[in-house]
């Protein structure tokens, strides 16, 4: 077992293992100094590197050879060395760079978040927020496609896309063959399944939950509701082929959607199956263990209760509710 | 005691003398008091057949605007319930069907459109919300009404009139 290599971040230290990506030894501080990530999936063997929204400036290379990195370097490709200075936050030049790779991303993104399902749970939506400019100073048509339906569980909204290719890792490691890839080069690159074949393995419903912006969506969510409308729920359920530890999103006393249950970083701790996503959506399938933490900065939290039986508003007053329904019965007969 | 600001003054209560004691005087003065506001302007207006005008920014009842083409703006995007601090607004959304393209706008529309104008409280904020510019406060004031239930708006008091062609 090699030792231990301290890398710096924005003047907080810690010890990581050799090898580690900058990326990662942020993640283990946790907090502001994380970079954000839209390509990068820890689960994904070879993601990463795409994006570039997790740029991060080295202002020092190592102990023993203290010259700064030249560039700007994509930290989730970009692996620690004993004594490495990495700025994030605190380097102007990393906030101004990052400012402009949101303004790429978004270049021929539609912006359709009142449509979009992603909305209220999208990474682009985050960033934008965070680190995008108002206007746009593109002054072209925005490319667009047609959507794709891959199956009869997933669309693909190609328009929506920032080919980060997670969906692609996916389908090369999850799944056992690979029927979907990446079409086209540069601008005209387009994730497609070779010519809309349908996906019909057991874990492709994975690609809805990796997919950092609303281009691969679950059909069966499809305009149901909003997703901070929506309650979430741990629950889990006895699956053969999967893990079966899924996170519930309720409506009142319908399930609407299943995904897998993501951490901080938007990234699913397990992987789950087709049945477990699409098929079961009924309370009596699963075993409730309680509703989910969500951030407090995650619009998911307005009027979202960590109890599974919220205090009730009003005190509970039988006269009242014998008059309330005296009322109800007058008002329904006119 | 001395008083503490030395502000104070001392009445003396006189006794009244005859005309006082008569009160005639005081009720004419009082009397014509009262007749000279019967030829005044009044300030009063008969409402409901009688309306003032509103200014510019009073907040009334919600319009469902449309588009330049006739189409309804709204998109369903939820962000009005969302901002909604009395929780009046509810929502069902539904995808547009082939040939609807001339009835709605985007793809997504709301099928159902509810406003509870009892509970709301006409703050506006659904208003600066709407990213689609489709609803608006522009209206009368909410009428008055016996039941709860005649008080849930729907798509067919909130929606605009369409366009005359």
């Amino acid at each position: 077992m090699s030792e231990k290599v301290k890398v710096t971040i924005d003047g907080i230290t810690v010890e990581v293992e050799p090898g580690t990506s900058i990326l990662n030894a942020a993640r283990q501080i946790g907090g502001d100094i994380v970079p954000p990530a839209m390509c990068y999936y820890s689960k994904l063997e070879g993601s990463g590197g795409k994006c570039r929204t997790c740029l991060v400036k080295v202002s020092k290379g190592s102990e023993k050879d203290p010259r700064p990195m030249p560039k700007l370097v994509a930290s989730c490709r970009t692996g620690v060395m004993d004594g490495m200075e990495v700025e994030n936050i605190t380097s102007p030049e990393v906030i101004e760079a990052r400012k402009g790779v949101v303004e790429m991303l978004l270049i021929n993104h539609p912006l359709d978040c009142p449509i979009c399902d992603q909305a209220g749970e999208c990474h682009l939506q985050d960033l934008s927020y965070e680190h995008g400019v108002e206007k746009t100073r593109y002054e072209f048509e925005r490319r667009t496609f047609d959507k794709i339906d891959i199956g009869d569980k997933i669309q693909l909204h190609m328009t929506r896309c920032i080919l980060c290719y997670r969906c692609v890792y996916v389908a090369d490691q999850i799944t056992n063959n690979r029927v979907h890839g990446v079409l086209g080069r540069g601008d005209a690159s387009e994730i497609s399944t070779y010519i809309e074949k349908a996906i019909d393995n057991d874990f492709s419903g994975n690609v809805i939950d990796v997919c950092p912006v609303g281009a691969l969506t679950d059909r069966t969510f499809r305009f149901k509701n909003r997703v901070w409308f929506t309650k979430p729920v741990d629950a889990h359920r006895d699956c053969p082929t999967c893990k079966g530890e899924v996170t519930l999103w309720y409506k009142g006393e319908e399930v609407l959607r299943v995904t897998g249950r993501k951490d901080q970083f938007g990234e699913v701790a397990d992987f789950i199956c087709n049945t477990c996503r699409f098929e079961t959506k009924k309370t009596s399938d699963w075993v409730i263990e309680g509703p989910r933490h969500i951030a407090k900065t995650s619009v998911i939290s307005s009027n979202h209760y960590e109890m599974a039986k919220p205090l009730d508003v009003i005190k509970h007053n039988p006269i009242l509710i014998e008059a309330n329904k005296e009322e109800f019965e007058r008002a329904t007969k006119i | 005691m001395e008083s503490l600001s030395n502000r104070k003054k001392v009445l003396d209560q006189k006794p009244m003398n005859f005309w006082e004691r008569l009160y005639l005087p005081a009720i004419f003065q009082g009397m014509a008091i009262t007749f000279k506001h019967m030829f005044k302007k009044k300030e009063t207006i008969f409402y409901p057949e009688v309306e003032r005008e509103f200014s510019e920014n009073w907040r009334g009842l919600h319009s469902l605007k449309r588009d330049e083409q006739g189409r309804e703006r709204c998109t369903a995007c939820g962000l009005c319930a969302l901002s909604c601090p009395a929780e009046a607004i509810t929502m069902i959304a539904a995808e547009r069907q082939k040939g609807e393209e001339n009835l709605y706008r985007e793809e997504k529309y709301a099928a159902v459109y509810e406003i509870n104008m009892l509970r709301c409280i006409f703050c506006g904020l659904c208003e600066e919300a709407c990213p689609k510019e489709a609803i608006y406060l522009d209206g009368p004031i909410v009428k008055s009404d016996y039941l709860r239930k005649d008080f849930i708006y729907g798509k067919d008091k909130l929606v605009e009139e369409p366009l005359k062609s």
